[in-house]
């Protein structure tokens, strides 16, 4: 199969034979890699669609020969099928899943495919990659935009024989007369197919599922070669003829301002050419660039060494307050006073009063940062009335909107191509970084790419938030729960958009209004607080520090009455139902991550399913054996349900170590397995940093950590020997996957290391209080 | 000055600052984007590349450490793509992101090259350099389980 890694390699450099790959962009490459003179992405650039399924394409002259009924399949008359990935590629593996989803539905031939990565355009709908949405929010419409271009093809065959469509089937590449075994293939029908009307996406049917080959399986990994011969353009990879580099000294303390810097020295560096001074942002900071000082150069070593030698002096500003260890105590005393309300099931106050026992306990999660191991980068070029940008971006729209507002400019004026992304987690959504290259190409008339160090990374990341809750349960004389409240206190992602401060019903449903609890009881508080930082969402955001506060607090109550964590979860999940009324859940509002509860209800059969499942593959009966002691926790996150037990031993030198864990997914229909487990094993290698190291803490304004040294991940040495996945089959309509495997992981190993030492964790990173 | 380094084979001849490190030199002057920035502080082996057959971190490497010698870049690794890492690499479809595993399947090389059969403890202390975001741990070791001939 031919894949496409997005760029041509351009003519290698002489010097460089016979090894250099030298890959170099020259203007609209990408159409010649294509191979077709205009196709889905071109036909973007001009039309105006509010979502692909809008209408095809208009005839145009420009048009490649074939079938185009959208702007995501193209079928030539050499029986080449043009698939587009419009969504980006971060580690999840999408590159690979919708080509197959398209493919099997279409009745493709997956060697005669050809994978294009789709610009950031209206006219393919929705592309932000984040929210784990690119199959749970558009499966049944994939295969219906695909479907579209099999009944045409179908519609061809079937009229050139003179029999029904319905006596037809596609398959591999042809179209096959059941009844007489004729078959025509694609390349023969793609003219005749493009003359039919294209059918609404209504009015097709997706196949059965019966049919398919590929959705569901294990599939390939189409870019892998690419990836291990380092062959695959990121966003740092990008190569223009004339391109310079800048690195940018920003302002340490948000909203500070540059006082004084060097420029002479900057620039008396070889190969320095500009030094520019960034425009400064304005409250509130949404995506703008950072502000600061650039230096433009030659190349990366030139600018480093430049932006070393300006020794700026910065005006700090408001947030130089911010300190972790004050900010901490004022969020206590936020938890320790109600809050807003959002939550109300019964009278929570009335029956804790009346509770035989009481179980309370306050639980703090630090600002994390992203940390992909591609730090944000970016190129742009303005060519008198266009500006070109090759960004690793999770929301190419954005990016280009983000951009044109930089310039000044109309959007049709912008194009975004998306790279590979070299991990991205949420931080790759904000386009500010996208903007200060644009800025920089405009201002300097030439290519330009924006480099961020590490430090850069670490230091002027959208973090995810602080946050401290508080929770209490009312015990009746039997010991079951009958009243439980939940205070949560946090600056909200709203702080980067304006002056509001509130958690909100849209910040809460991340596993606190949609914790679907058997007790009659329930009352869910919130408090907000201004923020010193821009705040962000990273995987799995708020569901990071709700499901840690829940699944220990139950471990805690389990602990209190003496009994086992996991009968006191199920006991407390109630019997398998489905909630699908705000009403039972006492909330007056539930985002249910853009989902109708109707489809998707909060589903405690699924939940207790994937807790069952999980403690029956990790041999939860022996949890403490054998120096080992396992911890459970489990959470329902982006539409789908994930429960963990984590293993924890000590090791030769007495750190605590992490050393097997299991992952239970319920994630509805999945699309790829392979995707869907690799996911899971990363979730969990993700959650074990946050759960043992990660932690951003502020100094006078300043964040602390710098580089890979004070900003610990885990290594491979800390990997679990074995992280074992298992995927429930299930045939609920899909939910996410790059986020629902992260939120049990803290929690699952902080019960564990109770279980081992009887130290409560109540406080991440874990390294805080113990050695790990 | 001028500086003498044979990259993936090639003698080449190359007028930079002595104290500019490999990578930028790789990246920047060469072209060769395989070899990735991630810290620039040797602390994540994004950059890793073999100077006369050993690991080096090239983001913290001045291009003089490298005159008169022999460097190896993913690029260079094999010659289409099919060392026995890579192609278990692809086996196994470890990546994700995709982003370190250059530096991963280098560092992998010389330790294959060194030990043919390394021990669990061995390929844990040998890759220690090596930071994956993604989580990609548990399959890096079973792919160079994989290559190395070792049963699962």
């Amino acid at each position: 199969m031919i894949h496409e890694h997005w760029f041509e390699p351009a003519p290698r450099a002489p010097e460089n034979e016979p090894d250099a790959p030298g890959l170099r962009i020259v203007r609209r490459s990408f159409l010649s890699a294509l191979n077709l003179s205009l196709i889905g992405l071109a036909v973007g650039w001009f039309e105006q669609a509010e979502a692909a399924d809008a209408k095809a394409p208009a005839a145009s002259a420009a048009a490649a020969p074939g079938l185009q009924p959208n702007v995501f399949i193209h079928v030539a008359p050499s029986g080449e099928v043009t698939l587009v990935c419009h969504r980006s590629e971060m580690g999840q593996g999408i590159r690979s899943s919708l080509p197959f989803l398209f493919a099997d539905e279409l009745g493709a031939d997956m060697a005669r495919v050809r994978v294009v990565q789709g610009d950031g355009d209206k006219a393919y709908g929705d592309q932000n990659t984040d929210g784990s949405s690119s199959i749970r929010n558009r499966y049944e419409e994939l295969r219906r935009i695909a479907a579209t271009a099999r009944s045409m093809l179908v519609a061809a065959a079937a009229q050139h024989w003179g029999v029904a469509p319905s006596s037809c089937t596609a398959k591999r590449n042809q179209v096959i007369h059941t009844p007489s075994g004729r078959t025509l293939s694609f390349g023969e029908l793609a003219i005749a197919a493009s003359k039919l009307p294209a059918p609404a996406l209504a009015e097709v049917e997706p196949r059965p599922d019966s049919e398919l080959e590929h959705i569901g399986r294990a599939l390939p990994l189409l870019d892998a070669q690419a990836y291990v011969t380092g062959r695959a353009t990121f966003g740092a990879d990008v190569r223009i003829d004339g391109m310079l580099t800048a690195v940018i000294a920003r302002p340490p303390v948000v909203g500070g301002r540059v006082a004084r810097f060097d420029a002479q020295a900057a620039l008396a560096v070889p190969g320095v050419r500009h030094v520019i001074e960034m425009p400064v942002p304005e409250a509130p900071y949404k995506f703008q660039p950072w502000g600061g000082v650039a230096v433009v150069a030659d190349h990366t070593w030139a600018a480093l060494r430049g932006r070393k030698a300006l020794n700026v002096a910065w005006s700090d500003g408001d947030n130089a307050v911010y300190e972790s260890e004050r900010y901490a105590e004022q969020l206590t005393e936020l938890i320790r006073a109600p809050g807003k309300a959002l939550r109300n099931l019964g009278d929570t106050e009335a029956a804790l009063g009346k509770a035989a026992r009481r179980v309370e306990a306050e639980y703090y999660v630090p600002h994390l940062p992203h940390a992909p191991m591609e730090p944000p980068v970016a190129v742009a070029r303005c060519d008198g009335d266009h500006c070109e940008v090759w960004a690793p971006t999770q929301n190419p729209q954005a990016a280009r909107t983000e951009a044109a507002r930089a310039l000044g400019w109309p959007e049709e004026k912008v194009t975004v191509h998306v790279t590979f992304l070299g991990g991205a987690f949420g931080r790759k959504s904000k386009a500010d970084f996208v903007s200060e290259a644009v800025f920089l190409a405009q201002k300097t008339r030439a290519p330009v790419r924006v480099q961020w160090t590490r430090e850069d990374d670490l230091q002027h990341d959208y973090y995810n938030t602080v946050s401290k809750q508080q929770l209490v349960a009312g015990l009746d004389a039997a010991g079951k729960v009958v009243a439980w409240r939940h205070r949560t206190a946090f600056p909200p992602i709203a702080t980067v958009f304006g002056p509001n401060h509130e958690p909100g019903a849209g910040d809460l449903q991340q596993g606190i209004l949609d914790f679907g609890i058997s007790v009659p009881n329930v009352r869910a508080e919130a408090a907000g607080i201004d923020a010193h930082v821009r705040i962000g969402w990273l995987r799995s955001v708020y569901n990071i520090f709700h499901a840690f506060a829940e699944n220990s607090f139950v471990d805690e109550i389990a602990q209190a009455r003496g009994a086992d964590m996991r009968d006191v979860l199920l006991e407390l999940y109630g019997p398998a139902r489905q909630i699908r009324s705000l009403e039972q859940l006492g909330v007056s509002e539930l985002r249910n991550y853009g989902a109708a509860l109707e489809k998707h209800p909060v589903d405690m059969g699924r939940l207790r399913q994937v807790v069952e499942r999980v403690t029956e593959a990790s041999g939860w009966n022996q949890r403490k054996a054998n120096g080992r002691a396992l911890g459970l926790a489990a959470h329902r996150s982006f539409l789908s349900y994930t429960a963990v037990v984590a293993s924890v031993v000590h090791d030769a030198q007495g750190v605590l170590r992490v050393d097997e864990a299991w992952i239970t997914i319920d994630a509805g229909k999945v699309m790829n397995l392979d995707r869907v487990r690799s996911q899971m094993e990363g979730s969990l290698i993700f959650g074990m940093s946050l759960a043992l190291y990660g932690a951003i803490t502020m100094k006078g304004g300043v964040v602390q950590q710098s580089n890979f040294h004070d900003l610990k991940l885990v290594r491979i040495g800390a990997a679990p020997r074995q992280i074992h996945v298992s995927v429930i089959e299930s045939d609920a309509p899909p939910g996410g996957v790059g986020e629902p495997g992260l939120p049990p992981v803290a929690p699952a190993i902080a019960n564990a290391v109770f279980a081992l030492t009887g130290q409560r964790v109540r406080e991440l990173p874990i390294s805080r209080t113990l050695r790990v | 000055m001028s500086i003498h380094i044979t990259i993936n084979g090639k003698a080449q001849q190359l007028d930079v600052d002595p104290e500019m490190p490999l990578l930028w030199l790789l990246r920047d002057v060469l072209g060769l984007t395989g070899t990735k920035y991630g810290c620039g502080q040797a602390l994540c082996g994004a950059c890793t590349v073999h100077l006369d057959g050993q690991v080096i971190r090239s983001c913290c490497t001045p291009a003089r450490r490298a005159d008169g010698r022999s460097l190896t870049t993913i690029e260079g690794l094999s010659p289409d793509g099919s060392h026995p890492l890579q192609r278990a690499w692809v086996e196994q479809a470890v990546p994700q992101c995709g982003y370190c595993q250059a530096g991963q399947i280098m560092t992998a090389a010389a330790l294959l090259a060194r030990r043919p059969k390394p021990s669990d403890a061995e390929i844990d202390q040998s890759l220690a350099g090596n930071l994956c975001r993604c989580g990609t741990y548990t399959r890096i070791r079973a792919a160079i389980r994989k290559a190395a001939g070792i049963d699962p």
